[in-house]
């Protein structure tokens, strides 16, 4: 597993690189984490990830759950169908923004932010 | 932080065992524990001199490794082990146990085989449902570990007091497994969630799901005998992981999500304030009889999970094959347990207990005057807050409706007023006082209790749908496989004078009727209203009256046949509607103490004259008046319930000046005029007496007159 990373305007991308499974997860939590700032804005790229376990999925919300601590806003690009369907059967999907491409993504994470846009509260 | 609060010294290993770093490992709790950098693993088992821990990595047929554990870190009759380094997500596990060498008659040791952990919080082996290539496997079911780590995200639980329930029984997999279901994960979680708006609609606050714990549904060796078709044990009565979700029903779960999808469904439920029953099914497991797979429990423990005969054969009070040996307080923590972690770990409602009379006997089979099992889910901390709701006989004759050991907590289904109900709709001799009794929350059985002691309904899981009491006399079994013998006799069903599909208008029209008069006496009747799902969308099982084994669409709701049924779903919304509007519907007690002065009594019965009710057997008319006097205002239903085959003109009651009769339903009228909106009730014209069709139910209530309002 690689991240590589790199900037559009004030949002940060993280390009993933390889499988998450529950080997490359823990290291990817890691470098995941170190990328969320106070009120940051974070696209995490999921193209390049052919295989992504449940510990994958538990690297994602726990980062969703990070980024709330410090305000960060997150998007998932790049998710497969696969992924997708367990994410929405599992109600994950509803914690990000999911969008087809890296710049979309970007553009809506730096739309001000509609906190309570779909009803619910955030602690 | 310091490394004083990170660092603990029982997070490192004292020794390794097959390869693997352990320690001896904590007793409490049972099952598999994640703790600082490993796994606690704790099994009872009283008998065995020798206990191996088996690891398997998710996918392999072989083993990884066997760790026999140290004599010398059994506590009693619990082996633990703490296990270090594991792949936690792709580890699978059981226990291989020994036995005595010269095994003593209730001894079911094998340690050829492996045997799962009676507290895997997932199971795998049945991750796809009815795909048999993973039934070959060796150790077909193993163990695994849930995270319960969910995101709740602020989920409360709705906290619907019991007598405002409306209770809708539904299969996971029945529910939206049909093609019309058009939902994206047939017959899963996930494809119940998006049927949330129906039930919401449909004003239900309560799902009452048959059984979830893991189980399998290729457990039938049962064929059609016209067809071949393989039979199933599609509604899983036959638990094997009771702390394990059903991973067949998961969409997600070949990425082991099955829990977290479980999770956001009652989420989801949750936030439409519709709450969670799980049928659980705590009577025997699915190990069978004599000649039953050792799956679990018989090969840990097999004299302490199961009542035994003195010769070491199973007692059978479940006609299943085994009975579990509830009362044993090893048995009685597992169940606690079990239930707590639905509870705590799933949000979990409540919980009705599947052939619940189990529960009231001692390891021998005799009945206990006070069974310690129920006393403690009766009185328990975490389970405050869920129903409790009995199924309160069992396959050896037990009976105990009425008579179950309730500590003035539990519910029962009331089977009595399923079987009043259906006499009096068909217009049995004697039956309108019986029916009587019933329909004010049966006071002979639930007296010193509540109303609410009693879950009233018409049908459910077990016999026909409503659609088909009113279109068979007898039982279509025959696809099951067992010549027609299973299924009950017993129907108290009625055709209206064809058996099964007729062209004839008279007849069909008398069906339509009788369906609606079940359905409107049930939502008027004081106590909880359970309905089984699909009725509501005329759901037909053809006849079959025991459709446990079919997976195919005589189980599965068919989502067109609802959209037919518009005007029935309309009929039904409305009565649940009426029936939320009107709290004299829905009193929590019997005798309200110190009833205020009002217009009426809390109930009053009627004929065809006023206050003048007819209790002789030949009498088929009921009329019923409830009153409630609170201080917003009065409330007040009056209920015509005709079984007679003639129209009768009946007397009503006189309101107070300034208060009309209107007419919610007359069931006589064809649709739209069946039913009004509540509230929107158009006034009855003779306000001295009313007709109330051959075999019809006519609900009225009264409002202030439109004139008066005016003048106000």
């Amino acid at each position: 597993m690689e991240i590589s990373t790199s900037t559009i305007g004030s949002v940060v991308v993280a390009t993933l690189n390889g499988d998450l499974d529950s080997r490359s997860a823990p290291a990817a939590q890691d470098d995941l984490s170190a990328l969320l700032t106070d009120q940051g804005r974070l696209v995490v790229d999921l193209t390049a990830v052919p295989y992504m376990s449940s510990a994958g999925l538990r690297t994602m919300l726990l980062l969703y759950r990070q980024a709330q601590r410090c305000e960060c806003r997150v998007a998932l690009v790049g998710l497969s169908a696969d992924l997708r369907t367990v994410m929405d059967s599992t109600g994950f999907l509803d914690f990000f923004v999911v969008d087809d491409s890296v710049e979309a993504c970007a553009r809506v994470l730096e739309e001000p932010a509609e906190e309570e846009d779909d009803g619910r509260v955030f602690h | 932080m310091d490394a004083y609060s990170t660092e603990r010294i029982d997070s490192f290993p004292t020794e390794r065992l097959s390869g693997y770093p352990v320690r001896p490992g904590r007793a409490l709790p049972f099952g598999a524990t994640l703790v600082p950098g490993g796994v606690n693993f704790s099994v009872y088992s009283d008998a065995s001199t020798a206990m191996s821990l088996v690891l398997y990595h998710r996918g392999e047929s072989e083993p990884r490794a066997q760790l026999p554990i140290p004599a010398e870190y059994r506590i009693g009759s619990v082996w633990a082990i703490t296990v270090f380094g594991l792949d936690c997500e792709d580890l699978e596990y059981g226990f291989r146990a020994y036995g005595p060498a010269e095994p003593g008659p209730y001894d079911r040791f094998d340690p050829r085989l492996m045997v799962n952990d009676p507290y895997a919080r997932m199971m795998s082996g049945r991750d796809s449902w009815g795909k048999d290539a993973e039934r070959g496997l060796p150790a077909r079911y193993r163990s695994r570990l849930a995270f319960d780590d969910y995101d709740w995200d602020g989920d409360r639980p709705p906290l619907i007091p019991q007598s405002d329930l409306v209770v809708y029984e539904a299969h996971v997999r029945g529910f939206t497994r049909h093609p019309s279901s058009g939902v994206s994960g047939p017959g899963t979680f996930a494809g119940l969630v998006e049927k949330i708006p129906y039930l919401a609609e449909l004003g239900v606050n309560c799902v009452e799901l048959m059984p979830v714990f893991e189980f399998d549904e290729l457990d039938n060796p049962r064929h059609d005998p016209h067809s071949g078709a393989r039979r199933y044990d599609f509604w899983g009565y036959n638990p094997i992981g009771f702390f394990a979700p059903k991973a067949g029903y998961a969409a997600s779960a070949r990425y082991g999500t099955q829990a977290d999808e479980f999770k956001n469904m009652v989420k989801q439920l949750h936030r439409a304030g519709i709450e969670v029953i799980l049928d659980v099914v705590f009577n025997h497991t699915g190990e069978g009889g004599e000649q039953g797979p050792t799956l679990s429990f018989r090969g840990l423990d097999n004299s302490t999970y199961y009542m035994l005969t003195p010769d070491g054969g199973y007692y059978n009070f479940t006609g299943t094959g085994n009975t579990l040996n509830c009362n044993h307080p090893v048995v009685r923590g597992f169940i606690i347990d079990c239930l707590r972690y639905w509870a705590a770990e799933y949000h979990i409602d409540g919980f009705r207990f599947d052939l619940a009379a189990v529960l009231g006997r001692a390891p021998d089979g005799s009945v206990l005057a006070n069974p310690p099992v129920l006393e403690s889910l009766a009185k328990d901390p975490v389970l405050r807050d869920c129903k409790l709701i009995a199924e309160a006989w069992d396959a050896g004759g037990l009976y105990q409706v009425g008579g179950f050991n309730d500590y003035m907590r539990w519910s029962e289904w009331n089977g009595r007023y399923r079987d009043a109900v259906r006499r009096f709709l068909k217009g049995d001799f004697g039956a309108a006082s019986e029916f009587a009794v019933r329909l004010t929350g049966s006071p002979d059985l639930y007296g010193p209790q509540a109303p609410t002691a009693s879950v009233n309904f018409v049908t459910a899981h077990d016999g026909f749908t409503l659609a088909d009491l009113v279109s068979y006399n007898g039982k279509h079994n025959a696809a099951n496989g067992e010549d027609n013998r299973d299924g009950e006799n017993q129907n108290n069903s009625w055709n209206c004078g064809a058996e099964g599909p007729t062209d004839d208008p008279a007849v069909i029209s008398l069906r339509r009727r009788q369906v609606r008069n079940a359905l409107l006496l049930l939502l008027c009747s004081w106590g909880i209203p359970m309905l089984l799902g699909g009725d509501e969308a005329g759901r037909t099982q053809h006849g079959n009256n025991n459709a446990y084994c079919h997976d195919d669409p005589l189980t599965w709701l068919d989502w067109d046949l609802a959209a037919e049924h518009a005007w029935l779903r309309r009929f039904v919304r409305y009565a649940i509607a009426f029936r939320r509007a009107h709290p004299a519907l829905r009193r929590p007690q019997h005798r309200p103490a110190g009833q205020a002065a009002g217009w009426f009594p809390a109930v009053s019965w009627h004929g065809t004259r006023a206050w003048a009710a007819d209790w002789g057997a030949h009498n088929r008319l009921l009329a019923t008046m409830f009153y409630l006097s609170e201080p917003g205002g009065h409330d007040c239903v009056y209920l015509a319930a005709n079984a007679y085959w003639e129209p009768l003109t009946v007397e009503l009651p006189v309101l107070p000046g300034g208060v009309i009769w209107h007419r919610f339903a007359d069931t006589a009228a064809p649709a739209p005029d069946d039913v009004a909106e509540p509230g929107n009730e158009p006034p009855v014209n003779d306000q001295a007496r009313i007709r109330v069709g051959e075999r019809s139910v006519v609900a009225l209530v009264a409002h202030h007159s439109p004139f008066e309002k005016a003048e106000k």
